[in-house]
């Protein structure tokens, strides 16, 4: 049987049922409709503009030089005639959300697909808050759209960061330049060793096959004796060396002018009374009693300091994570601030 | 007491959002102090002679930005005014938008300094800590371009430089694996980069053991952050004028942050109070 102990538990379904989330529902829509005319809760204003660069030098099929429009050489060169070819973006200006309207520049328009995107935010941030009342589908509709968004947008960066940035424009330069990395050295040359990582990453695959997945056996004991020999050396060097070094240190702490620091001191003392303690607590060859038992006492003290500290830093950022998020509702949604 | 043993947690929660929203309502920001540790990091990076390299690795996500970006910006800022060249790079996918952000703070706030030859990001890189051991080793053999798909060999940041340990400084903003630690353990303890860091809460009691030795200092949260935004603010006063505080990214966003940490935090010791005292109480009638 599958035990429950250890899972978080989720909070039950609010009062109610369906008819109560209804209603709840009725309301917020209410209320956003009113904070969207009283407040223009979530509107975004822009200023338009367009980014104008032009090349100088080059033929229209292959320009270089380019210059910014907006500078002397780029206008100089309009003026001249001597423009081969001309690139425009535009490049609008955000306005901040607590800008007043009459404060607003004439030119400046609503930008639909980021008050859209304000408020697509600020209702999914609405509907995760409300598991904190109880599971509902608005609250699952939300997490399902984050791992969705989440995953494809992992999905595709990692496609090109990895394979075409790393993989393909070592095996085939030309493609890469053509495709997506135009910026690409003319002369850069293809490596002949990226074959290797190919035909690791082809057999890596064959784990999906019915009758080969063996194949995926070799790269992944590749993978693993590989991480393994990398990672002893860094944890030796930085979590094992370094902090015995860290804590041998001058009981008698001393400045440049060679005069007695007398907190550094106690640092260093507790410090090294702290490793001691903690390290009998973990020693279980000898039975925890007399001075062993007390030495061990205080291990158990100075870790419940640890968890203490660590848990308070938590608190600490939980809150913020919360903070953040009103401050998004308030300012950007709500234009309260 | 009965009602207190059976309290609602929805009624905590509501007491919780209720003790974070009026504050930022209210923009009630408390007194807070300056630590040593937060005032290590400024000086790391102020005691560099102008125009100094810093490589700044953004790791994180937006799922930590409301405790890591105030810190990323004020970063950002502060490298901007001591005219260091700044390297951006980030480990984590969704790093990279951060990345954007900054330089477009750089952009704003100052427009003299130029992509490519005063800034630069090599944009989101896979691989964790396979991508740091490369990068203080030889950056050109892993990276061919930078964000934008140009060359390195065009741009006069990268042009003549071979790996990180041209840096005179690291800095990493971490919200987990990859981050601080791999950076700790991969370029600063090898290679003896100078090296600072910022973390999440949860993080920060794993990184104090490396302080002061690799880790130079260590801004720890949102905390770390105010800290930092206030010895800014004293030594570049200009950053305390409204239209820094009213910029995008707020100059004192960490600042106005610790006003509901504040009430938040008191109303937490209140809660672990009436549970303790309710615990002994029920434990004495227990035991009569």
């Amino acid at each position: 049987m599958m035990s429950v102990g250890n899972t978080t538990q989720v909070p039950a379904a609010g009062g109610g049922g369906l008819i109560g989330w209804v209603i709840g529902l009725a309301i917020i829509i209410a209320g956003m409709v009113v904070a969207g005319f009283i407040l223009d809760a979530g509107q975004v204003w822009v200023v338009p503009e367009t980014q104008s660069y032009v090349a100088t030098a080059g033929t229209a099929d292959a320009p270089t030089e380019w210059v910014s429009l907006a500078t002397e050489a780029g206008k100089s060169a309009e003026a001249a005639g001597t423009v081969v070819a001309t690139s425009s973006w535009p490049n609008d200006t955000v306005l901040p959300s607590s800008m007043l309207e009459a404060d607003r520049p004439a030119e400046a328009i609503m930008s639909w697909s980021r008050t859209i995107g304000v408020w697509f935010a600020a209702i999914m941030t609405l509907w995760i808050m409300s598991f904190l009342i109880g599971d509902n589908p608005f609250y699952k509709t939300a997490e399902a759209i984050i791992v969705g968004a989440s995953a494809a947008y992992w999905m595709v960066y990692s496609f090109y960061t990895g394979i075409v940035d790393k993989l393909l424009v070592n095996l085939s330069p030309g493609l890469v330049r053509e495709w997506t990395t135009p910026g690409l050295a003319d002369d850069y040359a293809w490596q002949w060793i990226y074959i290797i990582p190919l035909i690791l990453s082809i057999m890596l695959i064959c784990r999906l096959l019915p009758s080969g997945g063996w194949i995926a056996r070799w790269p992944l004991a590749f993978i693993i004796g590989a991480t393994a020999g990398f990672r002893l050396l860094a944890h030796l060097e930085s979590d094992f060396l370094l902090q015995i070094k860290g804590t041998i240190t001058t009981l008698w702490s001393v400045n440049a002018a060679d005069e007695f620091q007398f907190w550094p001191s106690v640092a260093a003392i507790v410090i090294l009374l702290s490793v001691l303690a903690c390290l009998v607590y973990f020693f279980f060859s000898m039975e925890h009693k007399g001075m062993v038992g007390k030495a061990a006492r205080g291990g158990i003290l100075v870790l419940m300091v640890t968890f203490g500290a660590a848990f308070g830093l938590t608190v600490m950022g939980r809150i913020t994570l919360l903070t953040e998020r009103f401050d998004f509702l308030f300012k950007d949604w709500l234009h309260l601030l | 007491m009965n009602y207190l043993r059976n309290l609602d947690r929805r009624l905590i929660f509501l007491i919780m959002g209720l003790a974070v929203a009026i504050p930022i309502l209210l923009r009630f920001v408390p007194p807070s102090q300056v630590t040593m540790m937060d005032q290590n990091v400024f000086d790391a990076i102020e005691d560099l002679p102008d125009g100094s390299r810093v490589l700044i690795s953004f790791d994180f996500d937006p799922g930590s930005q409301g405790e890591l970006l105030p810190m990323a910006m004020s970063f950002t800022r502060h490298l901007a005014e001591k005219k260091h060249k700044i390297y951006f790079m980030c480990l984590w996918p969704l790093g990279e938008p951060f990345i954007q952000d900054a330089i477009k703070l750089l952009k704003e706030e100052y427009p003299d300094l130029k992509y490519g030859t005063d800034f630069m990001s090599f944009g989101y890189k896979p691989g964790g800590e396979a991508v740091i051991k490369n990068v203080v080793v030889d950056w050109k053999s892993l990276f061919i371009t930078d964000s934008r798909k140009q060359d390195l060999n065009d741009i006069p940041l990268t042009a003549n430089i071979k790996s990180a340990k041209a840096m005179d400084l690291l800095i990493n903003i971490s919200a987990g694996d990859p981050g601080t630690k791999q950076w700790i353990q991969y370029a600063a303890t090898p290679v003896g980069i100078q090296m600072v860091a910022g973390c999440t809460g949860v993080q920060a009691p794993l990184f104090y053991p490396y302080i002061p030795d690799p880790l130079n200092g260590l801004l720890a949260a949102i905390k770390g952050a105010a800290g930092y935004e206030q010895i800014m603010i004293q030594n570049y006063p200009e950053l305390g004028e409204p239209e820094f505080v009213k910029a995008r990214f707020s100059s004192t966003a960490a600042l106005q942050r610790m006003g509901p940490q504040y009430v938040a935090h008191l109303l937490m010791v209140l809660l672990i109070l009436i549970g303790n005292v309710i615990f002994f109480v029920d434990r004495n009638r227990g035991a009569a």
